[in-house]
């Protein structure tokens, strides 16, 4: 049943534009009951910040229902937060416990520059699906839809794929900043974004052995341990 | 009183109007369409599809969203199904029956004309996205699944796991992006429609803010689309997406536009009770679930009992009790009320006593735990997420919340609103659902006026302006609506009160949901519009936004989309409190049977009300459209 949280320590990225150098902000929340949201803590600080006199944190959502993809984050180094196959719109307080103390950062990938605070650009996803990723089909003529029967298997091979929120986790989760796992048009994008979410960066040791389980191919000849290696060294 | 509104039904039999219209139309030649340019605001089903099938029949499109990308629209979230009269299942559908169930389902308060193109384009629309690629369910012979839904006795809901909006969504933007990589649409997104333009009568074009910059562009067209979606965050909490907003049809109403049937909302009986007072929004558990989910509440007020300790003989299944036809399958408005009644009656579930138990258990039994899982599993996995419950053991609890408006943009049958070049598709506009939508017809809706309806109806406009010149952006007018819109952002960023955009939006919810959601009455209505005009005087007092007008500023987006749901707040009260009738989503509790059901008065409300505005919020003037039934005769909507 409903508990409450306290003296949550939250560290946030804050940056006020693509050009400038950001750093964390520390805040602290005394109390939150554990059925509220991680956004909505996130919502409840920012009313503070602006009682405050403080400009509010920028971070992207919309739906809250874990499916229009809109939310990212970063949360203690994982994309999504701590729990699998959850965007960190549907994640809840219950996932945390009194006296944590929690990272929040934006998707960290060259593709997806910082716009502020916590916010990315991710158009280049859209430039992706643009250059190719959709099916020509103008409107008008389209015969019967029951004219070409489609097996089972393979149409729930298809919807397994096709489930993809397009929020970036893989991108940002990937020491490569690949988004293979996006245009992975045979890969069942969904399982791939779960098994991002449970490798994350900080489990990174088995990281290339689940992306090859995953792609059924290495990445690329770029060492990931290397790779990886050098990102935390910058951060 | 006034009938100026000419809804320009076309003539003949019902069955032949769309094809008459389509023969009779004005056409504009493939060579001359690259002479004009449409602007298409909002990329949900309705945008995404009109946009993508202007630009393939050669218009020049410019598209808007204030996403990040089209994809992220709300339509994204609809979750059951898309309704079709295809009749693959040969239980008796038909186009005919598709569209009495609409009409009926609207509680006798939709446009025939509108209502019957709507079923039958419907066929349509499933041929296009199966062409398109969209998974839908399939049987093991390689045919299209269908499931039934809330107000049919027919199974014609095509549907997609409970993601079928994401999966029409994505085939949308799919061909909305083939256009934009082929250049047949400039896609601008993160940019918000601050207001309309119109000059000598028409609609000239848009000035949208670009959220990243803060900076505000003219765009002129031959024609503008909003298709910007409903305004049920009016209630602040809601299903709808948090930034989900009513600016823009708002903005169009202020300009001319006649907005009608604001009181029609719609409550969805199938929502996470809210947990705490700073939840920030609703999350809806799909109709479909009732399909298979048993509601029930137990006998005894007060019983708080964990579920399976209450017998069988303890608890009410309402539902099955008092719609024995229909059951578990009423339709909304009916299964909102009923819930409200238990609720009320104190038989309320869960820690906070605000819901009722929508059970499984009956259906595990009968159908396995594989098989639920297959139907509803990514919705289980929702539910525990959020309430930290298994539904798989324990019955989920649910409760009705503000999910889709029917009222909207008031339009013609060519979907054009009262300012001639503006049109409006989707939920943005009022047209096909009466005072209730039935389940899987919004995704039906938007595909429709954007795929078929739209691109046929708007040459018949378009065509009177071949060759003539129109005003480009640098007629004064344009200046001149830029310059009101910075002024008003100067104004919430200059104001320097104590309350942030959202405290007020949450405290003008509440009044909306107090008085002008589910049960509405004449004393609360008029309590609602003294109370909401008070509180805007105190938002433009006291608000605070932090941070200046450049640049990305979220809290400034949200007190102009706030200050919105104000004037908007006041429509929608006196509507409702002019509209003394009970119908669909509209309930006033003077205007019941003795069963407690929606009691209609069709001598002298079966019209359309589409409100013009006046400049004074709580003086706007209400105009009429007269409903003509020419196939349907009123009845008294009955599920029992």
């Amino acid at each position: 049943m409903t508990n409450t949280l306290k003296n949550l320590t939250l560290k946030v990225w804050r940056q006020d534009g693509p050009n400038t150098s950001g750093s964390f902000e520390t805040h602290t929340i005394e109390e939150i009951t554990d059925e509220a949201s991680f956004l909505e803590m996130i919502d409840i600080l920012n009313e503070r910040l602006i009682e405050d006199d403080k400009e509010a944190i920028v971070f992207d959502h919309d739906c809250r229902e874990g499916i229009c993809g809109t939310c990212s984050l970063m949360i203690n180094g994982q994309a999504h937060g701590p729990e699998r196959g959850t965007a960190t719109c549907q994640l809840h307080m219950r996932k945390f416990s009194s006296g944590d103390t929690i990272v929040i950062e934006p998707w960290r990938a060259s593709a997806f520059p910082i716009i502020r605070d916590l916010m990315v650009d991710r158009s280049s996803f859209d430039r992706i699906v643009e250059a190719g990723g959709y099916i020509t089909a103008a409107t008008g003529g389209a015969p019967d839809a029951n004219l070409i029967p489609v097996p089972k298997p393979v149409s729930d091979a298809a919807m397994d794929a096709a489930q993809c929120i397009g929020c970036g986790a893989c991108v940002a989760a990937c020491p490569n900043g690949a988004a293979n796992l996006f245009t992975a048009e045979r890969s069942p994008t969904s399982t791939c974004f779960l098994r991002v979410k449970q490798s994350g960066i900080a489990v990174q040791k088995t990281w290339s052995k689940r992306w090859i389980r995953t792609l059924g191919r290495a990445p690329t000849t770029v060492s990931v341990r290397r790779h990886v290696r050098k990102r935390y060294q910058s951060t | 009183m006034s009938s100026i509104l000419d809804s320009k039904s076309p003539e003949g039999p019902l069955a032949d109007k769309w094809q008459n219209f389509k023969a009779n139309e004005k056409l504009v030649n493939p060579a001359n369409k690259r002479k004009f340019k449409v602007i298409v605001v909002g990329t949900g089903l309705a945008g995404a599809s009109a946009a993508a099938t202007l630009a393939e029949l050669g218009y020049q499109v410019d598209a808007f969203t204030f996403h990040d990308s089209p994809r992220r629209a709300h339509s994204i979230a609809a979750q059951g199904g898309i309704n079709a009269a295809k009749n693959y299942r040969g239980d008796g559908d038909s186009v005919n029956r598709l569209f009495y169930d609409t009409i009926k389902g609207g509680d006798f308060r939709s446009r025939e004309s509108n209502v019957h193109r709507l079923a039958e384009v419907s066929v349509n629309i499933i041929d296009q996205m199966v062409a398109q690629g969209v998974p839908f369910a399939r049987e093991y012979g390689g045919m299209l699944d269908n499931r039934s839904f809330g107000g049919a006795q027919v199974s014609r809901t095509f549907y997609a796991r409970g993601q079928t909006g994401q999966q029409l969504l994505l085939g949308a933007y799919q061909q909305l992006a083939r256009q934009v990589g082929q250049g047949g649409v400039r896609l601008f997104n993160r940019s918000e429609l601050v207001d309309v333009v119109v000059i000598e009568g028409r609609a000239a074009g848009v000035v949208v803010r670009d959220l990243m910059t803060g900076e505000l562009s003219s765009h002129s067209a031959h024609a503008v689309v909003l298709a910007t979606g409903g305004y049920g965050n009016a209630f602040f909490l809601s299903t709808n997406a948090m930034a989900c907003n009513v600016t823009a049809a708002w903005r169009a109403h202020k300009r001319g536009a006649f907005f009608a049937n604001p009181c029609y909302t719609q409550i969805h009986p199938t929502c996470i009770p809210q947990s705490d007072d700073f939840q920030s929004k609703l999350t809806l558990m799909s109709e479909s679930l009732r399909n298979d989910g048993r509601v029930w509440v137990p006998k005894v007020a007060g019983d708080n009992r964990e579920p399976h300790l209450i017998p069988e003989d303890e608890r009410d299944y309402y539902l099955e009790r008092l719609y024995p036809s229909f059951g578990n399958l009423a339709p909304r408005d009916i299964s909102s009320r009923a819930a409200k009644r238990a609720v009320d009656a104190g038989q309320g579930v869960g820690l906070k006593q605000n819901g009722v138990y929508l059970d499984f258990s009956e259906a595990i039994g009968r159908l396995g735990r594989d098989t639920v899982a297959e139907r509803y599993g990514n919705l289980f996995d929702m539910y525990e997420r959020i309430t930290g419950e298994n539904p798989y053991d324990v019955p989920m609890r649910i409760y009705p919340a503000s999910h889709y408006t029917m009222g909207g943009l008031w339009v013609d049958y060519e979907l054009m609103t009262t300012i001639p070049g503006l049109y409006a598709a989707g939920e943005a506009n009022f047209s096909d659902h009466g005072a209730n939508r039935l389940g899987a017809s919004a995704l039906m809706q938007g595909l429709s006026d954007g795929y078929f309806v739209l691109p046929y109806t708007i040459s018949n406009y378009l065509s009177e302006w071949l060759n003539k010149s129109v005003p480009d952006t640098s007629h004064p007018e344009f200046a001149k609506v830029e310059n009101e819109a910075r002024d008003r952002y100067n104004r919430f960023a200059s104001v320097g009160g104590t309350r942030s955009p959202d405290w007020f939006h949450r405290e003008l919810g509440k009044i909306i949901w107090d008085y002008c959601g589910m049960e509405r009455t004449e004393a609360g209505l008029e309590k609602a519009l003294g109370e909401i005009p008070a509180l805007y005087e105190e938002f433009k007092k006291d608000l605070r936004v932090t941070g200046g007008t450049d640049g990305l500023n979220q809290t400034l987006e949200k007190a102009g989309r706030v200050e919105d749901f104000f004037e908007l707040g006041m429509l929608m009260c006196r509507d409702a409190l002019d509209r003394k009738e009970s119908c669909g989503g509209h309930f006033r509790a003077e205007y019941q049977t003795e069963e407690g059901e929606a009691l209609r008065d069709d001598d002298n409300f079966a019209h359309v009300a589409a409100w013009e505005n006046t400049g004074d919020p709580m003086a706007p003037n209400r105009h009429v459209e007269d409903l003509v039934y020419e196939e349907v005769h009123f009845q008294t909507r009955s599920y029992k």
